[in-house]
């Protein structure tokens, strides 16, 4: 049984290290309440009775509203950042960070009170769209993976600068191991990089209690926040319990009228702002519970574990009771005092991250050998790739633990393109006649059509970034390696691709584009794409001569005149662009059963 | 009370199904409950797997460690197998054995019975013929998990409810249909 369940007993653990112990509260039928604090704490601090009063207070809110659900750790945030008061969230769907956006797009909440939840063209326009929300005051959230962060680079550093009005979180969901991405890119780098204080939960329940509180920091220090998960995070379902709603922000433009002015003059002077604001981001730290002291008998080691690192780290200890002091890490940038506490106290310091090994590096320094500090740079943990359980336990120097080896007769499942799926007609299409120019001559892009370098197909060459497909061509064209055929899906297209079409335009650069048109973002679930039904005036928009844009019919029966079609065009010593377009066969699936519903409901 | 399991299958099969009727189970008990899901690219066709985890006590991590799984559920025989390693060694493999063959190297029937055989603690059974034989083709997930109802720690009873309260918005033929299924999986694993 869950202790909250308990009737009329309340327990607070007190989250930092200054405050060690439980209380317990025990309301009477009178209203009368009997508190019951251990001696050790008593011993402690005043402050503590202002800290506990305040977690009573919240628990008491929380007892009218109080509601446990299932959800995953993404749909915790989104249900976090509504309950916390946004006006928006913009976003563009990434893996692991795509059922944020979606969980607000199906709320109710979201529709009565107007919220805006519409998938913006890119990473880059997500963020500048939200700080247009942060400039009047009012709250925004956005979401990207990781490599989105890399589009949105440009606003993120500079927000970062100009500092935020209404609360601005930037939720960034790394992939570590690479599940769904071409990197493993850790975004708290970017936090360090661009001098914000960023959040790490270890749980779905965390998760959801930190979203707000991000929104609190954004608006409390004038400072956008990176709160930032993890795949394992984002897609693991567990027991949430809300709190009170609260309202959103009203139009209030910030005090200080050059704020958002980065003129040099400008800029230099919230520079220093944001630079005498570092010392009071570590502060809060320390203070505000996220990260916390454990103490442990054993001080053979010490253990810095980070986000969802803590787990792993306390599922190899019965009933999670290391025998070692562990900080816990939630919050950046990292408290010293407890780091030093630990180097102080333990023989050895073992900082786990799930990502790249930037505490440890910072911690160690770049010339240590001493071998006191263990981490992902000395081996004790591999160097890449996602923890789990396993990966501590041998950390730790425990047993392993293994069932029996996997059968021979099991080989590999990789993804493939659906059955039925249009890439697959357009994909025998171009390989038939791209046969005659040899391998090499096809660049593509990020989205399901990059299956398309798996066998049967071997039809595609590079996958780089979004977007990279027409410019890699362009830039393969422009070295005379011809023909230069790009593939890139519609949603992509406008994601990133438009602008290197510009320029082989501009040039007039012999490549050939193939916008594949399924009309969604395919890969991530069929979000809406932000291209439907613009792709031909967007081409004629920036240049391209409309005889050269060609739309095709991706079916069997249309292989013969589509071959030839794809041929002509890649003849053609100009930019030209193809558009094989039919419905993604999934959302197509969708919309079929959905009208069938709506049509027997209706009788 | 804690129950460690892994739901294995091919992307498509629908196997977060049978996790949303144990977690139903597990959060109207007042249990803890943990699951990691895998979304994304494997969904397409790849092999997906999911870790639900169930306890009485809090549970730490997302992932169930290597060796510790107490039950893999699996709607497709290969995939089974393949996380053989998770399990630990009183552990139980509750499986269809219907193929998925999306790969060309797909082992023989032959080959991969042979492989299900020498798996100490197994129920293996055809699900999808099951299911078809009751007139409820899409129900074969219930089946297997009717087959797993033993081992999950759960009140048989409890599972029923579950199913009662996830399909009762597509009405009482649905919910019959899948109580049938799953008494059916039950029958058979005994």
């Amino acid at each position: 049984m869950p202790k909250s369940r308990f009737i009329g007993l309340f327990q607070i653990e007190l989250p930092t290290e200054r405050f060690c112990g439980k209380v317990y509260f025990l309301p009477s039928a009178t209203g009368k309440i009997t508190i019951f604090v251990p001696i050790a704490v008593l011993r402690q601090t005043a402050s503590f009775v202002q800290f506990a009063a305040n977690g009573f207070r919240n628990m008491k809110n929380n007892t009218h509203t109080m509601q446990k659900l299932l959800l995953l750790g993404d749909e915790a945030i989104a249900q976090g950042a509504l309950d916390a008061g946004i006006s928006g969230v913009y976003a563009y769907p990434g893996t692991p960070s795509t059922e944020i956006t979606e969980y607000i797009q199906h709320s109710k909440k979201a529709k009565e009170e107007g919220i805006h939840c519409t998938w913006s063209a890119n990473e880059k326009t997500a963020m500048e769209e939200a700080i247009g929300v942060s400039y009047t005051g009012k709250r925004a959230l956005v979401c990207m993976k990781h490599v989105g962060l890399n589009v949105a680079a440009d606003p993120f550093t500079n927000s970062a600068i100009t500092g935020a009005n209404g609360g601005l979180v930037y939720l960034i969901a790394d992939d570590p191991s690479m599940h769904s991405s071409q990197d493993e890119q850790d975004s708290r780098y970017y936090a360090r990089f661009a001098q914000i204080p960023c959040l790490e939960p270890s749980n779905q329940q965390e998760a959801y209690d930190m979203i707000r509180y991000a929104f609190d920091l954004s608006e409390n220090l004038h400072t956008p926040v990176l709160f930032r998960v993890t795949t394992r995070m984002a897609h693991s379902r567990s027991g949430v319990e809300l709190r009170e709603c609260r309202a959103q922000n009203e139009i209030k433009l910030d005090p200080n009228p050059k704020r958002f002015i980065l003129l040099p003059a400008n800029a230099r002077m919230l520079y220093k702002e944001l630079l005498g604001k570092q010392a009071e981001f570590e502060k809060r730290a320390f203070s505000d519970g996220f990260n916390r002291y454990e103490d442990g008998s054993d001080k053979k080691l010490g253990i810095i574990a980070c986000g969802i690192g803590y787990n792993y780290l306390l599922e190899n200890f019965e009933g999670g009771k290391c025998p070692y002091p562990v900080l816990k890490i939630s919050q950046y940038p990292i408290p010293r005092e407890w780091v030093k506490k630990l180097m102080r106290e333990c023989d050895k310091v073992m900082v786990v991250e799930e990502g790249y090994p930037i505490y440890e590096e910072l911690i160690r320094g770049y010339l240590d050998e001493s071998g006191k500090i263990l981490g992902r740079l000395d081996g004790t943990l591999p160097r890449d790739g996602e923890l789990n359980p396993n990966i501590l336990a041998k950390a730790l120097g425990l047993p392993k633990t293994c069932g029996e080896p996997v059968p021979d007769v099991v080989v590999a499942r990789p993804p493939s393109l659906c059955v039925g799926c249009p890439h697959v007609d357009s994909y025998t299409a171009l390989n038939e006649a791209m046969q005659e120019f040899g391998k090499g001559h096809v660049f593509a892009d990020i989205g399901c059509y990059t299956l398309g370098a798996l066998p049967p197909y071997n039809a595609i060459y590079s996958t780089v970034d979004m977007g990279a497909s027409i410019t890699m061509a362009k830039g393969a064209a422009d070295s005379g390696f011809l023909p230069a055929v790009a593939v890139i899906g519609d949603s992509t297209f406008t994601h990133s691709g438009m602008t290197g079409l510009l320029d082989a335009v501009n040039e007039k650069t012999p490549v050939t584009v193939m916008i594949l048109d399924n009309s969604t973002t395919g890969m991530t679930g069929g979000q809406d794409s932000a291209a439907f039904g613009k792709i031909e005036a967007i081409c004629m928009g920036l240049g391209v001569e409309k005889e050269h844009i060609r739309v095709l019919k991706p079916l069997k029966n249309h292989h013969e005149e589509n071959v030839r079609i794809i041929k002509e065009e890649i003849a053609y010593q100009g930019v030209s662009v193809i558009v094989p377009r039919r419905e993604c066969i999934q959302t197509a699936a969708r919309r079929v059963k959905a009208a069938a519903k709506a049509k027997s409901e209706g009788k | 009370m804690k129950t460690d399991i892994i739901l294995a299958g091919v992307g498509g099969q629908g196997i977060l199904s049978i996790a949303t009727v144990i977690g139903r189970v597990a959060v109207a008990n007042g249990m803890y409950l943990k699951q990691a899901e895998v979304h994304g690219m494997s969904q397409r066709g790849g092999d997906v797997q999911s870790h639900l985890r169930i306890s009485t006590d809090p549970i730490a991590s997302d992932l169930i460690p290597e060796g510790k799984a107490d039950l893999i559920i699996s709607v497709e025989p290969m995939e089974a197998l393949r996380y053989l390693p998770m399990l630990h060694e009183g552990g139980w493999i509750v499986t269809n054995t219907e193929p998925f063959k999306n790969v060309p190297n797909y082992p023989s029937d032959d080959a991969l019975t042979a492989a299900l055989a020498k798996v100490k603690n197994i129920v293996a059974f055809n699900a999808d013929a099951l299911a078809k034989e009751i007139n409820a083709p899409r129900s074969a997930n219930m089946v297997i998990l009717g087959a797993a109802a033993d081992k999950l720690g759960l009140a048989y009873e409890e599972i029923e409810k579950a199913i009662r309260a996830i399909f009762g918005s597509k009405g009482e033929e649905i919910v019959e249909t899948n109580l049938k299924a799953l008494a059916l999986g039950r029958e058979q694993a005994r």
